[in-house]
């Protein structure tokens, strides 16, 4: 009978919480590690710049404009789907808080106006990607260049500058240094917002129904469906919390550069994607790291800097992109395949 | 009327188009009992677990929950009636912790959606030990991809479990697994069984099925050909040759 066939599974030690905790961030830690070395690579190479405090701080005020939209793209990318159009969100969005700011408005009805714009573009992403059934890739390409069109028609080439925020209380909340580190330089607010952001993430990540679903959704949408989770609705809300994040963006942009231009965050495509999977999300859905994500756009972001202060000219930049992100996925190729 | 059984068809039919895939099928599940429903490709088999899970409307014929006929049968009155069907290739999101598995899309949560990750971790761990797991050799919050065949199969079983199912339907949860993976889902299966709570295993092998099952449905081109309790096939030898000759008496028909 049964019994017969029934075998002892063999014993496996218990392993410490410690190493439990590093297996399951360890995409997280990789970055993490990754983006230490770069900096002590930086560092040895031009002592300097890279021990002083202000070389930080400059970096640390536009990257996180790029930290507001990588944070909700892990969220699609582990939903298995992709989202283009963010570059051309940020736009639009930041374009609906500059114009009610530019009349007169009240800042936080432009910031309402903005998130509301985000929010329903990504809302429109889902429509054809998710209800229509459009490739996310092509369809929301199609999306960024649709938008930065429309951008443009409505502009005609016009930036609009709002140099009067900067006295308003919003201004100071959002984007002052509060906290002063050396001298009157301190961390520029924004990057206390986008941490705090990506906290968030990373909760509503791994502690929240929302996370969980959009988890089981990119891994095995037959099971999801199954399970009675509803695999459309979770893969409207990643692609709107996109649009959510794209607006915060472009109001940080606006709100650190006084200036909004038809061109606002056309420049955040590739450094973002780039951040994306350097910071350990693989490209397959299932699984990511918000945490890392937010890393993976740091370590983008001081390259620049790093070739720079290194003594090379700007024609090294892309150079360095290119060679730190291949690096980078190839320690990350260490965390394995996709398992099926 | 008995009021012991847990599901009871009675002379469902099911049909597509001019196929009679379930042909006038009749058979109940009593608590704590497993049933081997075997039959050959085609047989009626997948028809039949869609029919059970709620998937298809069976055309004519009634199902009775605990002895009473139930109306307008779909997935959600097969779930609320206590079937879970574990199929057998898309059960696991295998990225996922052995929990997250578990819980997916009935996560235990607070009002505001906070997963409240320490009850699901101590639930899933007495759920795993219920089944058979031993605690110390897994780990609820191990990659379900880390686990074997056999054991997936228990994560599903364990997950089904949880959703307090009377009655668990395997589809196929044997096929491609090696001896060891399947005494391992055999295993399972018992310990289900020691709980009161009943099976319906499919499967191609019958040497699995014999094993496992406490009786015997053989379906055959969408009927009940053979209802029979182990006590009375002497071996699975026996069972395959009562199937050969059902299989020849098929092909005498049609000659």
């Amino acid at each position: 009978m049964t019994a017969s066939l029934t075998t002892k599974p063999k014993a496996r030690e218990e392993v410490s919480p410690l190493v439990k905790w590093a297996r399951s961030n360890r995409r997280a830690i990789t970055s993490t590690l990754f983006l230490i070395v770069m900096l002590i690579g930086f560092t040895a190479a031009n002592s300097d710049v890279f021990t002083q405090f202000k070389t930080y701080r400059s970096v640390m005020i536009v990257l996180p404009v790029s930290i507001f939209v990588v944070v909700p793209l892990v969220f699609v990318v582990t939903a298995g789907e992709i989202d283009l159009s963010f570059p051309s969100v940020v736009g639009l969005a930041s374009f609906a808080f500059v114009k009610i700011v530019d009349v007169g408005g009240d800042p936080l009805v432009g910031i309402a106006a903005a998130l509301l714009v985000g929010a329903l573009l990504g809302w429109l992403n889902a429509l054809l990607v998710v209800r229509i059934g459009l490739s996310a890739l092509v369809a929301t390409l199609g999306m960024n260049f649709f938008l930065r069109g429309l951008i443009n028609i409505l502009v005609e080439g016009f930036s609009m500058a709002i140099p009067e925020i900067r006295n308003s209380p919003i201004h100071t909340l959002l984007t002052d240094d509060t906290f002063t580190v050396v001298g009157n330089l301190g961390v520029p607010n924004q990057m206390l917002w986008a941490l705090a952001f990506t906290a968030l993430g990373v909760f509503l990540y791994n502690r929240h129904t929302f996370g969980v679903r959009v988890h089981c959704v990119g891994d095995n949408p037959e099971s999801a469906a199954e399970m009675g989770i509803d695999v459309d609705r979770t893969r409207t809300q990643v692609f709107i919390f996109t649009g959510i994040g794209a607006a915060l963006a472009g109001v940080f942009s606006v709100m650190i550069n006084f200036v909004w231009w038809p061109t606002t965050g056309d420049g955040l495509l590739l450094p973002v994607l780039a951040g994306l999977f350097v910071g350990g999300t693989p490209t397959w859905g299932g699984i990511g790291t918000v945490f890392g994500g937010m890393i993976g756009t740091s370590i983008v972001a001081f390259i620049e800097t790093g070739v720079i202060a290194a003594g090379l000219t700007g024609f090294f930049t892309q150079f360095f992109y290119g060679l730190i992100i291949i690096l980078s996925l190839i320690f990350q190729r260490f965390n394995g395949r996709r398992v099926r | 009327m008995k009021n012991d059984t847990i599901i009871e068809l009675r002379a469902v039919t099911k049909s597509f188009g001019n196929v009679n895939a379930v042909d006038g099928i009749s058979f109940g599940v009593r608590p704590g009992e497993v049933v081997g429903l075997i039959g050959d490709n085609g047989a009626g088999k997948s028809t039949l677990i869609k029919i059970l899970s709620g998937v298809h409307q069976p055309d004519s014929g009634q199902i009775l929950v605990r002895g009473q006929a139930v109306r307008g049968w779909n997935a959600a009155k097969s779930r609320a009636s206590g079937i879970e069907t574990v199929y057998q290739d898309r059960a696991l999101a295998p990225q996922q912790t052995i929990t997250r598995n578990i819980f997916m899309g009935r996560e235990i949560k607070n009002r505001f959606g906070v997963i409240k990750v320490k009850q699901q971790y101590a639930e899933a761990n007495r759920l795993m030990r219920d089944i058979g797991f031993t605690s110390k050799v897994f780990d609820p919050d191990s990659p379900v991809a880390t686990l074997s065949g056999g054991e997936r199969q228990g994560v599903a079983i364990a997950r089904a479990l949880y959703f307090d199912a009377d009655l668990i339907v395997l589809d196929e949860p044997t096929t491609a697994l090696s001896l060891v993976e399947t005494a391992k889902v055999f295993g399972f299966v018992d310990n289900v069984r020691a709980r009161g709570r009943s099976i319906i295993f499919i499967g191609h092998n019958i040497y699995h099925v014999y094993d496992i099952a406490d009786r015997f449905v053989v379906l055959d081109r969408g009927q009940v050909v053979m209802k029979e309790s182990k006590a009375h096939i002497a071996s699975a030898e026996v069972l395959i040759k009562h199937m050969q000759e059902i299989a020849q008496l098929a092909h005498v028909d049609e000659s």
